[in-house]
């Protein structure tokens, strides 16, 4: 007889791109020697990185799904800035560098497609719902750090979009959290809603957010790997098993990316990120926590 | 048809989501009396008073079901409250914490405990040190005698523990010389030990003790309807966050003297809008998110 239960789905998930071609074809040929079934991008295709137009070609050559995100945005509309949400002088200093490069290199073609991007998607598996988006749900450059985005604030989202899974990017760093619903709902207060659910998500009354991290640059860790997230769906027997939620290293040729970089004129600092692992830019947006974990 | 009044004009903002809760925690006794002061708080300010432990924590409990995503701590000066340490860490268990602080009276062993509960707490516990410039010659008019000495006191105590204070100042100079003040203020907290100060700048606000030593808002300082037409109004803190004050629920940490300012005794009362009445809600409205740190931002 035939088994019509569904099989598990393998569904690999791309945060920003930031023009960064090399680690993007490493992370799809990563992601199809795991027998991916999907693969999704949540936004963010240019910034910081060389020859903008290469990354918009390996995307659609390999049928990977989009979500508009804020870079994508500007571009497509030819707007003066990227909306990254910095506040910083310096930090809105090199972030205008890279915008203006990358509007200058992006072709007509490539910015009809960015404007024609779906700002998030729904997709239902299993009965569980995930929402993608590329900052949140509720706006496209918000910032969800791990140290201030608290459970019941996730919990709210999860309800006022009516979703069980939240996936999104936007920060550049990769992270997790899973909770009960049945303790953090509107109506219910408990103090147990405030104690994350260490296993990973996501049946019945589990929620969960998850930022996929990014390729366009390393995680401000000192190594120069970057970071996906490969989902897989779990299914045997009647009873469903746990998805399993993985974030991938992907090892890029860093040094390639580095001349490629210098050869277009872009700033040292960048090339010091992509050769050390540290951020130089775009710090003073980071939580205290995150602030400490990096050099500068 | 009845003549129009300014009432009727005055726009009014609905909270969107209740991103932030604030907590008047040492309501506006402190121990400067600082000249730019927009509650003149002072050792003698008894016109909002401290909350205590199980004040907060029933406010706590009380935010989980709005989704509050941080929470923030003010006054006066918050460690004068002797609840405060116990505040923070039991803050910490709920979602992420700002202090706002002069760093003058700041001890070892508080930051001790403080930096325990952080480490144990998946959230950031945010220090604001606020020092109006990078000399005491600058400072110490507006704040006092020796307050300069005392809070760089203060930010290498914090580093000392690990942590990576938000100095905090207040533009008593002119908006062109930003970028030499802040370079200089760099140069400064490096050489006290700060080897990555993070700053931030506020405009200054025509209120309380401020109103006295420069002038207040004029009566054509006001938000109109027809500024707010195509206006992002998450920009305007009353459209994310409310206060908890000893007298009830407030609708922004710049407002609680403004008799307006006080919405109900619930989150629930507080959930109604606000009529933007007076000349700071300008301020907010021309520079945006004043009074949130720049981890919140994103427009």
């Amino acid at each position: 007889m035939k088994d019509e239960r569904p099989r598990p789905m393998r569904i690999a998930f791309f945060g920003g791109i930031y023009n960064n071609h090399i680690a993007l074809a490493a992370a799809i040929a990563d992601a199809r020697s795991r027998s991916v079934d999907a693969m999704w991008c949540l936004g963010d295709l240019g910034a910081f990185g060389p020859h903008p137009d290469r990354t918009c070609e390996v995307i659609r050559n390999n049928n990977i799904s989009v979500v508009q995100g804020n870079y994508d945005h500007s571009i497509g509309h030819g707007m003066n800035d990227c909306q990254c949400g910095y506040t910083d002088p310096r930090d809105n200093y090199f972030a205008q560098l890279s915008y203006d490069y990358t509007l200058a290199h992006t072709s007509d073609e490539h910015r009809a497609w960015m404007r024609s991007l779906p700002s998030q998607q729904r997709l239902e598996i299993d009965g569980v719902r995930l929402l993608l988006c590329h900052g949140s749900p509720r706006r496209t450059n918000e910032f969800l750090w791990q140290s201030t985005t608290s459970t019941q604030f996730l919990a709210k989202l999860c309800d006022d979009f009516e979703c069980d899974v939240i996936l999104g990017t936007h920060t550049g760093l990769h992270w997790q959290r899973t909770w009960d619903a049945r303790n953090c709902s509107a109506n219910r207060i408990s103090r147990r809603a405030l104690a994350p659910v260490r296993a990973i998500p996501t049946f019945s009354s589990n929620r969960a957010f998850i930022n996929v991290g990014v390729l366009g640059r390393p995680e401000n860790d000192g190594t120069t790997n970057v970071w996906y997230t490969f989902l897989r769906t779990g299914r045997a027997g009647r009873s469903p098993l746990p998805w399993e939620v993985e974030f991938v290293p992907v090892a890029c040729d860093h040094e390639r990316l580095a001349r490629e970089m210098r050869d277009e004129r872009l700033p040292d600092e960048f090339i010091e990120t992509i050769l050390t692992g540290w951020w130089t830019t775009c710090l003073e947006v980071l939580p205290a926590k995150e602030r400490r974990r990096g050099r500068w | 048809m009845h003549p129009v009044t300014n009432a009727e004009r005055l726009p009014i903002v609905k909270l969107g989501s209740l991103d932030e809760l604030w907590f008047q925690v040492a309501g506006t006794r402190c121990n400067l009396t600082c000249t730019h002061c927009f509650i003149s708080c002072s050792p003698h300010n008894d016109s909002f008073g401290f909350l205590s432990f199980d004040e907060v924590e029933r406010r706590l409990l009380e935010s989980v079901e709005w989704g509050v995503k941080e929470f923030y701590f003010t006054g006066g000066e918050p460690f004068l409250n002797p609840d405060l340490v116990t505040i923070l860490e039991r803050t910490l268990d709920f979602g992420p914490a700002t202090v706002l602080t002069n760093g003058t009276v700041l001890k070892p062993e508080w930051l001790e405990r403080l930096r325990a509960a952080e480490q144990g707490s998946l959230y950031s516990l945010e220090f604001r040190v606020s020092i109006d410039g990078p000399t005491a010659e600058l400072n110490d008019p507006i704040r006092g005698s020796r307050t300069f000495e005392r809070a760089m006191q203060g930010v290498e105590l914090l580093v000392e523990f690990g942590f990576l204070p938000i100095i905090t100042m207040t533009r008593v100079w002119d908006e062109s010389e930003d970028g030499a003040v802040l370079g200089q203020f760099r140069g400064v907290l490096h050489q006290h030990g700060y080897d990555r100060p993070r700053l931030k700048v506020l405009p200054r606000l025509l209120l309380g003790a401020e109103a006295n030593r420069t002038c207040g808002y004029a009566a054509s300082d006001r938000v109109t309807s027809e500024m707010l037409v195509g206006f992002d109004t998450s920009q305007l803190i009353c459209q994310h966050s409310r206060v908890v004050t000893d007298r009830g629920i407030a609708v922004c940490p710049i407002l609680i003297d403004s008799p307006a300012a006080i919405l109900g005794d619930s989150l629930l009362d507080a959930q109604q809008g606000f009529a933007l009445s007076h000349g700071a809600c300008m301020t907010c409205y021309q520079y945006g998110a004043i009074c949130t740190n720049h981890s919140a931002a994103g427009v």
